[in-house]
């Protein structure tokens, strides 16, 4: 969909630029293959690949898919073309007009084929296939629709891979009326097919690039900010025509990703892989949504960073205003969370602070000291140290519950619902067995919330006779 | 006789290095403090035990490495190459691509039934090299997947194919504060797995080392190398060359088959504890001495009170008076006094002769049910170790992990209650019977040192 297809153009821009800068050599490595294929072009057109040495040509990893043309031929106009082939796109022409059941329906069955066999001929190319990142919107049709779909592709012909989805949940202001249809619809699949869900909320990517404009218009520290710092930055990228409106908030999504995977690509002391990330973070199947937060927003100029401004990053990943969802997680549930730091930062300042700020978190009596950490010794662009965290916490309750409220809106007067009715496949139970599900996970949550701050009685361990 | 280290995952590789590092540097080092002879002497046995010699290069590490993701292999092998003094066989690793995810069942059902021709194989191949094999060393963390599922898997295939040798398992226990969220129950299925097949595990907590590091060595931003530092120091003390008998005329040749005999008589106490002292500061070596007596003193003091380093030390515990019945448990024993079953101390350096151990001979210390004369045991050397005038360690087959082990089950079993995460392990083939078999393992095992 459109979200998906702009959020990832900012990654694969941003990717490159920090590929680029750790890769001074040019030579095709470890860490680049994660996400790129390196192709001999010089015979025109498709070469084979190439595993070694130097760079000729990067491929990105990818399938850009959207029922309208006008994202995917941008990309494919921009600087970022050759970074993609016409075998890794799915284009059509009129669009999901918005509406899940044209995106999951109709268009699924009719691209099912096609979307399996341009999945295959990617995943031959990988040598070792880990995990599928999906990025899409809930509230539109191509995305939300066409995007779970993808997602029941993914399981039923690669079970064994993870499956990792960036969601872009609407706002209550969304101008899309029916995105609490759609949203509602695709959390449906979300639950029962993705390993980890990360929800982002556009409010909270708006309200950090407004807090960065704001301090740098201030003045007050405007001249000593690293442009290329900054997480809504596409500063050193290919990307040097005018920015789009979107662009700073995506590249927040973007730099998400890139942080994610850091301890995956490359080295350090204590690393973390993907699959470990959904290991700990997920007890209970369905409990997979994960409140992320990045900081720092940016880095000042000055070489010399006192710790002090380290355990500050530390803090600031856990206060309200950093979280991509409107979410409060110092004062919800935590079930789970993990800290992947990277740059110059060592185990004692982890632990330094882990002690410093466990006293005010409230953690699961039966996960007290869940953490997970992990250490990658390459810090982003423009950084000397950059912490991500993930929160498995029922602080994202909230962020439920009004979407079902939304939906119980329209849905209670019918409005709208005939558009996807009369879409071959969709019937009435669709939609009741989608708000059964979100209703279940929310009350799983309720469940979860009731348990804070109650008596804690350790079960009696076994007795050996002696 | 050879050992053959086996480091496994992340944790593994980089303490593997580290520990090979620490011995050849030991060994090239000119703060002998002994004679020509007796240096060449410990250079020799040292050679024997841990290097292959090949005809101009460096001596290469009597090592397989073994991890599920390449970079920290990779890291690792260059990282020794670039020494200068020393290397791996570039032949003997094994890696795959995508990690085990920090879930031990991953490790021990996909991963090692895998890949265990390819293993062994290579274990083998350097078994061979040895003129005469004298056990296997390995090197693994309890937290993570490889280390922990693999590790165990491998221990028991290493059984299989070496039943007359000598396992040694190193097992590092995770901070408390988690690195990984299911790191108690990875621990949990270790080492109720390891207490099968393996003839002892030697144990460093990562929470000890990094106080040792802050307190003793004044690391102000403390990384997991000085961390893996200290513990390579610690292990090097144990495993250089020493004569096991006073008097001695060669470096004992048997140092894995020498330290199960002396401290593990009975199968159900497997658990070791490793003390040395002092620690310090590189630069500030050069203006502190010490006395034996004085190091002795501590060191027992250290043992008695479950003291994890020489700063800190209750002095307040004491034995048990000798009046009361033997068998009786002993009402107002102090919770923190640690009885032993063995113990072991080791001395390196200036003077070690005719230093007076009977301290440790004392009889209250020990369980009732061994012989204090066999209880314990010292191995003493005039070379000096790792530019430590003098330096004494203890290995100790005590209640030392007692406590340890029981908060890591405890908090196993409370999180096990909620079935929390369980539905990763049985994704992979662990069961719930399979966590209730470890559960009651451990309990056991806990039961018999509480009693002791």
């Amino acid at each position: 969909g459109q979200c998906g297809n702009q959020v990832g153009c900012r990654f694969w821009d941003l990717a490159l630029r920090e590929h680029a800068a750790v890769n001074k050599k040019g030579i095709y490595d470890e860490a680049l293959s994660s996400f790129f294929r390196n192709v001999d072009t010089r015979s025109g057109g498709d070469g084979p690949d190439i595993y070694k040495g130097k760079i000729c040509s990067l491929k990105a990893r990818a399938l850009l898919i959207d029922m309208e043309e006008g994202v995917v031929n941008e990309i494919l106009q921009g600087p970022l073309r050759d970074l993609f082939d016409s075998k890794q796109l799915i284009t059509d022409v009129s669009g999901s007009g918005n509406n899940w059941a044209v995106g999951h329906k109709l268009y699924g069955y009719q691209y099912r084929e096609n979307i399996v066999e341009k999945l295959r001929k990617t995943a031959e190319h990988c040598d070792c296939l880990q995990c599928f990142f999906i990025i899409h919107s809930m509230g539109g049709g191509t995305g939300s629709g066409l995007g779970t779909f993808v997602l029941n592709v993914l399981e039923d012909e690669f079970p064994e891979v993870y499956r990792f989805v960036t969601s872009v949940y609407p706002s209550g202001e969304d101008d899309v009326i029916t995105s609490p249809y759609n949203s509602v619809l695709a959390m449906k699949e979300l639950n029962e097919h993705a390993d980890c869900v990360l929800p982002i909320e556009n409010e909270s990517l708006f309200d950090i690039v407004n807090k960065i404009h704001q301090m740098i218009s201030s003045g007050k520290l405007g001249s000593t900010v690293k442009q290329n710092s900054l997480v809504t930055s596409s500063a050193g990228s290919a990307r040097t025509v005018q920015e789009k409106p979107f662009d700073a908030m995506n590249n927040i999504v973007a730099n998400l990703l890139l942080n994610l995977t850091s301890s995956a690509r490359f080295e350090g002391s204590l690393n973390m892989d993907l699959n470990e990330i959904s290991m700990n973070l997920v007890p209970f199947p369905r409990l997979h949504y994960l409140v992320s937060s990045l900081t720092p927003l940016y880095t000042l100029a000055d070489v010399n960073v006192p710790s002090r401004r380290l355990d500050q990053m530390f803090s600031d990943a856990f206060s309200r205003d950093h979280q991509l969802i409107q979410a409060d997680p110092k004062h919800s549930l935590y079930l789970a969370c993990a800290l992947l730091v990277r740059g110059n930062v060592q185990v004692s300042d982890l632990r330094r602070n882990i002690e410093r700020l466990k006293p005010s978190l409230h953690f699961v009596s039966w996960n007290q000291e869940g953490w997970k950490t992990g250490l990658c010794s390459v810090p982003p662009v423009g950084h000397s140290h950059s912490l991500l965290a993930l929160a498995n916490n029922t602080c994202v309750k909230p962020t439920f519950t009004e979407l079902k409220d939304r939906f119980m809106k329209l849905y209670k007067k019918k409005a709208h619902l005939h558009h996807y009715l009369h879409i071959d496949g969709m019937e009435q139970s669709c939609f009741s067995e989608a708000i059964s599900s979100l209703s279940d996970l929310i009350e799983e949550y309720n469940e979860l919330d009731a348990t804070k701050g109650g008596p804690r009685t350790d079960p009696s361990r076994l007795e050996i006779a002696i | 006789m050879s050992i053959v280290t086996v480091q496994l995952g992340q944790c593994g590789n980089q303490i593997g290095r580290e520990v090979f590092n620490a011995i050849c540097s030991d060994v090239h080092g000119t703060h002998g403090l002994c004679s020509k002879k007796e240096n060449e002497s410990y250079r020799d046995a040292c050679k024997e035990r841990f290097f292959c010699e090949e005809e101009t290069e460096v001596p290469v590490a009597r090592a397989v490495l073994v991890d599920m993701e390449p970079k920290v292999i990779s890291q690792t092998l260059s990282m020794a190459a670039r020494s200068g003094y020393w290397k791996y066989d570039d032949r003997s690793r094994f890696c795959q691509k995508q990690g085990s995810g920090n879930n031990w069942a991953n490790g021990y059902s996909v991963h090692g039934p895998r890949h265990k021709e390819v293993i062994m194989n290579l274990v083998q191949k350097e078994a061979e090299k040895c003129d005469r094999l004298g056990g296997f060393f390995t090197i693994m963390s309890m937290a993570g997947g490889t280390g922990s599922g693999l590790g165990a898997f491998v221990t028991q295939c290493l059984r299989d194919a070496f039943p007359t040798s000598f396992i040694l398992n190193h097992v590092i226990w995770p901070y408390g504060t988690g690195e990984v969220i299911v790191q108690n129950y990875n621990s949990v299925l270790t080492l109720s797995h390891l207490y099968q097949s393996s003839d002892a595990i030697l144990v460093h907590e990562n929470d000890v080392i990094h106080k040792i590091c802050s307190q003793l060595m004044n690391i102000k931003q403390i990384s997991f190398r000085d961390v893996n530092q200290v513990i390579a120091h610690q292990l090097g003390s144990v495993f250089q060359p020493t004569y096991t008998a006073e008097g001695g005329l060669h470096y004992s040749r048997n140092p894995l088959g020498d330290l199960m005999e002396t401290l593990v008589p009975h199968p159900e106490f497997k658990m070791l504890g490793l003390r040395n002292i002092p620690q310090m500061p590189e630069n500030s070596l050069a203006y502190s001495t010490f006395s034996w007596p004085g190091l002795i003193k501590h060191l027992r003091q250290m043992l008695i009170a479950n003291a994890k380093m020489e700063e800190g030390i209750d002095w307040q515990v004491q034995p048990p008076s000798r009046l009361l019945p033997p068998l009786q448990p002993f009402p107002n024993r102090p919770l923190h006094f640690n009885t032993s079953i063995a113990n072991l101390v080791i001395l390196r350096g200036k003077d070690t002769h005719g230093v007076d151990l009977g301290s440790f001979q004392d009889p209250s210390l020990y369980t009732s049910w061994l012989n204090p004369r066999d209880a314990f045991n010292a191995w003493k050397t005039p070379r000096a170790f790792n530019k430590y005038e003098k330096s004494a360690s203890l290995v100790s087959n005590s209640q030392f992990l007692l406590k340890p082990l029981d908060n890591v089950v405890g908090k196993a079993w409370n999180m096990f209650a909620s079935k929390a995460y369980i539905h990763q392990y049985t994704k992979f083939g662990i069961e719930e019977e399979d966590f209730l078999d470890s559960f009651t393992a451990l309990e056991q095992v806990i039961s018999s040192y509480t009693i002791l």
